[in-house]
């Protein structure tokens, strides 16, 4: 069954070149072509759950050379949750694209940056070689350069420059911790790594660890590197912010990061207090920036950094509760998170501004049914109110804190979860006013971004069940026990024979 | 230990050169010197002294040789740095037919 993993990286693959090589004219073809790339991704990625939950660990060896000396793609609960949330997101963003990306020239070549993107990801997430882990990041992120660069305006490309300048600075910083690890244990396997370190607190290795948490933290915008994500993301074309808010933030940054000073150089207990206070300052310093903006989706952008300080949070305690509830946090964000960037471009589709000020005497609550309903949704969402999905992982988060004696982080993020809320009561109420004094013909959205809209809505619902024992032990279990017991990753080379 | 410490010398001038230029032209530039460090740092971890080509062949006694392994990881990053430069000159390019300069104190649509 391990035959499965390397279509994660091919498919996308293969999906770009095939667009960039025969698509002229007709760019249904390319929005055919997506759709099912990233459908059928979807498929195998819940079916690689299925997997990891019977097998424990698949190990795929490139090219048939045994693991400590060729390159293997691995499968594991950490890798599988995230890959879920990569396929099945983009799986929506490329539905929602169909309609959005009407209004910009040359669609096929979106859906081959994007498709460029989407197989970064997953080979980021999916690889077990830390030198094919750089090379698939700076794959994500060139796609990703040049998507935020799509509309080529003004602003687009002076965003796109300071994230380019920012991004390959920090890849530098990830290549040169590469460097020091392999000269110190000279092998790049991950779990061989592991093994060699055995867990040593080396000063060498330590160093290597800064290197890391400088180089994934920036991808990651954790606070004191966050200053291109306020740029970058809001200039992208929507379904492109969707994506890198909820998406390559979370595989080439948190994953990575985790996955290399938890599970490769074994640092948990060392990066344990840093993670969690640049967190709490995170969610913090997000939300107070957030609250001050008059840009839809500028907003949108400063309270990623914020949520992402609750994961971070989460999965920096260490604790069962905390990694899971951060690794429950990750999942729901990329859901609501996307679908609020998804609504942001739906009302800049039908409107053409995303100015609160502006859109604000429109009256879109009555005009744009569907958009104020999910837009509702994943509002609530975002700040946590019962019966949604966020309320239960910052729940989780926020008692874990408590349960482990760190009530001033709890307090913190309690904060932070209040000021998202009033934050979002001010989105809610400038855009999508009930009275109009001003009278436009507005009209709702196509049918496809309507659909990509309301299911991922009904995905915030949904998962909000993922609170109960039975589901969460399916979904969140094994890429919780990958964590928690950190140190068995040196010893998954031994299952490359396990299944056939 | 000399050689690496250069090396370090090298990265910080290219780190010096983004943050403090202000022309767009010599912030890329700086980005560029920054990847040689990093790429000489890799060369260097690979460099045994009096070392020979890592060719094998029958007959030859295998002794001596630089470590491959960098030498193929410098070659992928220098294609991956001239992906990455590449799209950042044209991005400049970009900029420059919009903005009209590359002063970047005079590139700033972008605040808050």
């Amino acid at each position: 069954m391990s035959q499965l993993i390397p279509l994660f990286i091919v498919l996308p693959l293969l999906g770009a070149f095939l667009n960039s090589l025969f698509v002229r004219k007709n760019t249904k073809v390319s929005d055919i072509l997506s759709l099912l790339i990233t459908f059928s991704l979807s498929v195998i990625s819940f079916l690689s759950l299925f997997l990891v939950n019977k097998y424990g660990v698949l190990i795929y060896k490139v090219g048939g050379w045994r693991p400590p000396l060729g390159i293997t793609l691995v499968l594991d609960g950490l890798s599988s949750l995230l890959l879920l949330t990569v396929c099945l997101v983009s799986f929506f963003i490329s539905l929602y694209s169909i309609n959005y990306m009407e209004k910009y020239t040359s669609k096929e070549k979106f859906y081959t940056l994007f498709l460029l993107m989407l197989a970064g990801m997953n080979g980021v997430v999916a690889t077990g070689d830390l030198f094919n882990l750089f090379v698939f990041l700076e794959l994500a992120s060139v796609a990703s350069y040049a998507l935020v660069a799509f509309g080529t305006e003004k602003e687009e490309l002076e965003a796109s420059f300071k994230y380019a300048i920012m991004s390959s600075v920090a890849s530098l910083f990830i290549l040169l911790g590469i460097g020091i690890i392999y000269s110190f244990t000279s092998t790049l396997n991950m779990a061989d790594i592991a093994k060699t370190l055995g867990g040593s607190l080396n000063k060498v290795v330590v160093f290597a660890g800064i290197l890391f948490f400088m180089g994934f933290g920036l991808k990651a915008s954790i606070v004191p590197f966050h200053a291109w994500l306020p740029d970058a993301h809001p200039s992208a074309p929507a379904p492109i912010s969707a994506s890198l808010s909820g998406l390559l933030i979370k595989s080439l940054g948190i994953y990575s990061l985790v996955r290399v000073i938890y599970n490769v150089l074994g640092l948990k207990e060392l990066f344990s207090l840093p993670l969690m206070f640049l967190g709490t300052v995170s969610i913090m310093v997000g939300v107070v920036l957030a609250i001050g903006q008059w840009d839809f989706k500028r907003l949108l952008a400063y309270h990623s950094i914020s949520q992402v300080g609750y994961i971070i949070l989460g999965i920096g305690l260490g604790t069962p509760l905390g990694i899971l509830g951060g690794l429950f946090h990750l999942f729901n964000h990329s859901l609501f998170k996307s679908l609020l960037f998804l609504n942001s471009g739906a009302v800049e589709y039908s409107t053409g501004s995303r100015q609160l000020l502006k859109i604000k005497d429109l009256g879109l609550r009555s005009k744009m049914p569907f958009t104020s309903l999910t837009t509702l949704i994943a509002s609530l969402s975002i700040s946590g109110i019962p019966p949604f999905n966020g309320f239960f992982s910052k729940l989780i988060v926020i008692f874990s804190c408590i349960k482990a004696g760190f009530f001033g982080y709890a307090f913190w993020a309690i904060v932070g979860s209040i000021l998202t809320l009033a934050s979002f009561m001010k989105v809610y109420r400038y855009s999508f006013s009930t009275e109009h004094t001003e009278n436009r013909e507005i009209k709702e959205v196509p049918f496809f971004m309507k659909l990509a809209m309301l299911s991922l809505s009904l995905l915030c619902i949904l998962s909000s069940f993922l609170f109960l024992n039975k589901f969460s032990n399916f979904f969140l279990g094994p890429a919780q026990k990958t964590l928690l017991e950190a140190k068995n990753y040196s010893t998954i080379n031994d299952f490359v024979e396990n299944v056939r | 230990m000399r050689v690496y410490f250069l090396c370090f010398i090298l990265f910080v001038v290219g780190l010096y050169a983004i943050l403090r230029k202000r022309n767009l032209i010599k912030i890329i530039i700086g980005t560029i010197i920054c990847e040689y460090a990093v790429n000489l740092f890799l060369i260097l971890i690979a460099y045994r002294k009096d070392g020979r080509a890592p060719i094998y062949s029958p007959g030859q006694e295998v002794k001596n040789m630089v470590d491959p392994l960098p030498q193929a990881l410098v070659l992928t990053s220098i294609v991956i740095g001239l992906a990455v430069t590449a799209l950042l000159v044209g991005l400049a390019i970009r900029i420059y037919e919009k903005y009209k300069t590359f002063d970047i104190t005079k590139i700033n649509q972008l605040k808050g």
